[in-house]
């Protein structure tokens, strides 16, 4: 099960943070910055996969942003890996530009792809589908 | 909120619209996360929810199965018919080639294809049947799978640890080993991690196979990744075994000597243990450990210089052997306090062996006997030991006084200095020492004698206890103590009679010895009550009441159970009450019920005594009191008199 998602940029500011599992406010910052401090001290020849505390993370890094998966143990790293990967294809693919500007439409595709923790839609056409009713229907 | 909702979202389930429902699904499995009883709502529309095309769907049926299958072994069952069902989806995906919608760098939805091999893991636990079925399956996919992209070695890493955990061909095990192999040698260091967990659950099913990459696991040790050095020590240390142990514990010692340090506890600890399991030879063995405490010294475990003292103690032809190796170490580096404490150990008991001249198994070391003092008198005033060294240091200085041919005065210096030093120990220790040279010199020569060989704790109980004690604090020195006097009498009363109650010290692992005979003693339900109660003490509103029970199985038993009622009007706090008895009883003191007598006559505080009486010897019993009353801590002493002669008759 997913238990968290982040998105940090390099000067270690998370730039979006979806919880799936509760985890009180205060805790949360204190979380993220451990977190975000072991990813990025690693270089780029260290595997992508860190134990901490008691769960996995599971990180990636494209250009100045890491994308950082929090998983528990019985998760295939592999699979979360590709996951990833194909989030941001997602939001390539949507969005031409850059991805801060409209972060509310990055929730709604992250929303999209996981439910509760469970990867539920790993089909571009399928997630951007709703998000392009949407679109549509503001243009009208 | 769930059990409101859930007939409705199992008609959402059933619903025309894709969207909808793999929303539901996922609902479902977050009711039954949280409200696990619904789960026999939603096992029905499984099955047919099984025959969706549209993976989104699919995809959530088997998280909402798997999730099922979890919590209640009921529905494990009934999910094992499908099985053959699942077989046959996951057959398609694999068999099927380029799909635009699904596929992920040419694996068709790998997602899908790692949940259902995920769920015929947990279906195929245990079961012969639904294993069978797989595997045909899991070759397939294991040898089809193209592997030269990420999505392709997630899904072969789920299929190996499928293979692993059902009960797969013993071809079909070959395969999997044989795939993570492979992983191994990939240069992605992803790829090798997972590998080498995989490796590690796999190490004790199939201990030869994974022992074939051994090579390979060394190799991974010498990653800069810390993720991957501490997977490989893992693995490691569970593959080492007799043959091998020699070459591995060279690599893991190397290893040790540049590990990060949250790795090096873990690593020395390893290597000492796995030395003692397949140890070749008792001098390989002390080498071993010698090594490991110069390069990690301070990150052994504790019992690590108790273990290594016992070793030497028991190998007698090493003696001298070790004696010179442990001085020359000493003599570089005296920081390492592990280190440091066997070394002064070992040069107590063995100087004179140091001193003799050549050895044959070291290089001949002359050393002469101020040197040895001079080292001995450097750790006792070095800043870097600690208390217990400096313990350790000044026995052994000691001891010297004995086996060295020349003359004690500087010994006898060190020891007066140190009688007035500030940490009580040592000043104790010295103390006693110069007391031994001043008034007991001719007992000298018979304390400080070589000590015998300490067993090893385990079963023992008491007597291997205080031996241990006695290793460690050099506690030869017994009869030196001064006698007590008078005063101290109920002090000793109560030291004896407490010390009986007080756990085991924490060196011994082996669980309440002390306490293991006297709890042997059958505890039967206590007997209608032969003897009267005795009201002890009385003041300002607390009274301590005594009932007397002895069992008849138990003649020497008496039990006695203490309670105490406040008739007050104030509450009665912190009460504590300790009981001494003369030193041919036994006593057990066990936990009160609490230490607060509230007012008014409420709930009393209860307290059992038990005492075992094996000589009938007429019973004293003095009870000590503190407790906070009215505003003023109170502290009550007293000898319980007029006790029946039933209660040790």
């Amino acid at each position: 099960m997913i238990k968290f998602f982040l998105m940090v940029n390099k000067q270690g500011q998370t730039r979006l943070s979806k919880y799936y599992e509760h985890v009180e406010m205060n805790k949360r910052t204190l979380l993220e910055t451990e977190v975000i401090k072991s990813c990025l001290s690693r270089s780029s020849e260290q595997c992508s996969f860190i134990e901490f505390k008691d769960f996995k993370l599971i990180y990636r890094q494209y250009a100045a942003l890491f994308i950082v998966v929090g998983v528990n143990d019985t998760e295939n790293e592999m699979a979360i890996y590709e996951f990833i990967h194909n989030f941001v294809e997602v939001l390539d693919e949507y969005f031409s530009r850059v991805i801060m500007f409209n972060l509310d439409k990055v929730h709604i595709i992250l929303d999209e792809m996981v439910l509760n923790g469970c990867i539920v839609e790993t089909n571009r056409a399928r997630i951007l589908a709703p998000l392009l009713i949407l679109d549509k229907m503001s243009e009208s | 909120m769930c059990r409101d909702l859930a007939t409705e979202v199992e008609k959402l389930l059933l619903q025309p619209g894709s969207y909808v429902r793999k929303k539901a699904v996922l609902t479902a499995v977050h009711m039954i996360r949280k409200v696990p009883e619904l789960s026999n709502i939603f096992l029905p529309p499984c099955a047919q929810l099984l025959h969706e095309r549209h993976h989104g769907i699919l995809l959530g049926t088997i998280t909402l199965i798997t999730e099922l299958c979890e919590r209640s072994p009921a529905a494990l069952k009934h999910f094992r018919k499908v099985v053959p069902q699942l077989v046959q989806i996951l057959r398609t995906l694999v068999t099927t080639g380029y799909s635009t919608e699904h596929s992920i760098s040419g694996v068709s939805d790998p997602f899908l294809q790692v949940q259902i091999l995920r769920l015929l893991r947990i279906l195929g636990r245990n079961h012969e049947e639904s294993s069978e079925t797989m595997n045909d399956l899991l070759a397939q996919v294991a040898t089809n799978t193209d592997t030269s992209r990420n999505a392709g070695n997630a899904v072969l890493f789920e299929t190996v640890l499928t293979i692993m955990d059902t009960r797969s061909a013993a071809g079909l095990r070959v395969l999997a080993v044989n795939i993570l192999g492979r992983f191994l040698l990939n240069n992605d260091k992803n790829i090798r991690y997972v590998a080498l967990t995989s490796l590690l659950r796999m190490v004790q099913s199939d201990h030869s196979a994974v022992q074939r990459h051994r090579p390979t696991v060394v190799e991974c040790l010498r990653e800069p990744d810390a993720s991957l050095s501490r997977r490989a020590l893992e693995l490691s240390l569970a593959l080492v075994n007799s043959s091998n142990v020699r070459a591995m514990t060279q690599e893991l010692q190397s290893f040790l000597e540049s590990c990060p340090p949250d790795l090096r506890a873990d690593c020395a600890s390893g290597i000492l243990l796995a030395a003692e399991r397949f140890a070749p030879t008792k001098r390989w063995h002390i080498d071993t450990i010698l090594r490991v405490l110069t390069t990690a010294g301070t990150h052994v475990r504790d019992d690590a210089v108790a273990n290594l003292t016992q070793l030497i103690g028991g190998a007698q032809e090493l003696h001298a052997y070790s004696v010179r190796r442990l001085y020359s170490a000493l003599a570089e580096d005296i920081s390492q306090q592990p280190l440091v404490q066997v070394a002064a150990w070992c040069i107590g008991e063995y100087g004179d062996l140091l001193l003799e001249g050549s050895c044959e198994e070291t290089e001949p070391l002359q050393v002469k006997e101020e040197e040895v003092l001079a080292l001995l008198e450097k750790v006792l005033q070095s800043h870097m030991s600690l208390p217990a060294t400096r313990g350790y240091a000044l026995t052994a200085l000691m001891k010297l006084s004995t086996r060295l041919r020349g003359d004690n005065n500087r010994i006898r210096q060190v020891v007066s200095i140190y009688g007035s030093c500030v940490d009580v120990e040592l000043q104790q220790r010295a103390v006693e020492y110069n007391t031994l040279f001043r008034k007991y010199d001719h007992m000298r020569a018979a304390i400080l004698e070589k000590m015998p060989l300490v067993e090893r704790g385990g079963t023992q109980d008491e007597e291997a206890k205080e031996s241990k004690e006695a290793q460690l604090s050099e506690a030869a020195l017994v009869s030196t103590e001064p006698p007590a006097s008078k005063l101290l009498d109920l002090l000793d009363l109560l030291d004896s009679s407490s010390g009986a109650a007080q756990p085991p010290p924490p060196l011994e692992p082996s669980p309440g010895g002390t306490l293991g005979h006297l709890l042997d003693l059958p505890c039967a339900s206590p007997a209608p009550a032969s003897v009267p109660n005795l009201r002890v003490f009385e003041r300002e509103g607390l009274q301590l009441n005594l009932s007397f029970v002895r069992p008849p199985e138990t003649p020497a038993l008496l039990l006695i159970t203490v309670t105490a009622v406040n008739t007050s009007g104030a509450d009665v706090t912190h009460f504590v009450c300790q009981a001494a008895v003369p030193k041919s009883f036994q006593l057990q003191l066990q936990a009160p019920s609490g230490d607060t007598v509230p007012a008014q006559g409420g709930l009393p505080v209860t307290q059992l005594l038990r005492i075992f009486n094996p000589n009938k010897a007429p019973l004293r019993l003095k009870l000590r009191l503190t407790y906070h009353h009215l505003g003023q801590s109170v502290q009550e002493i007293f000898e319980v008199n007029n006790l029946p002669a039933e209660t040790w008759q």
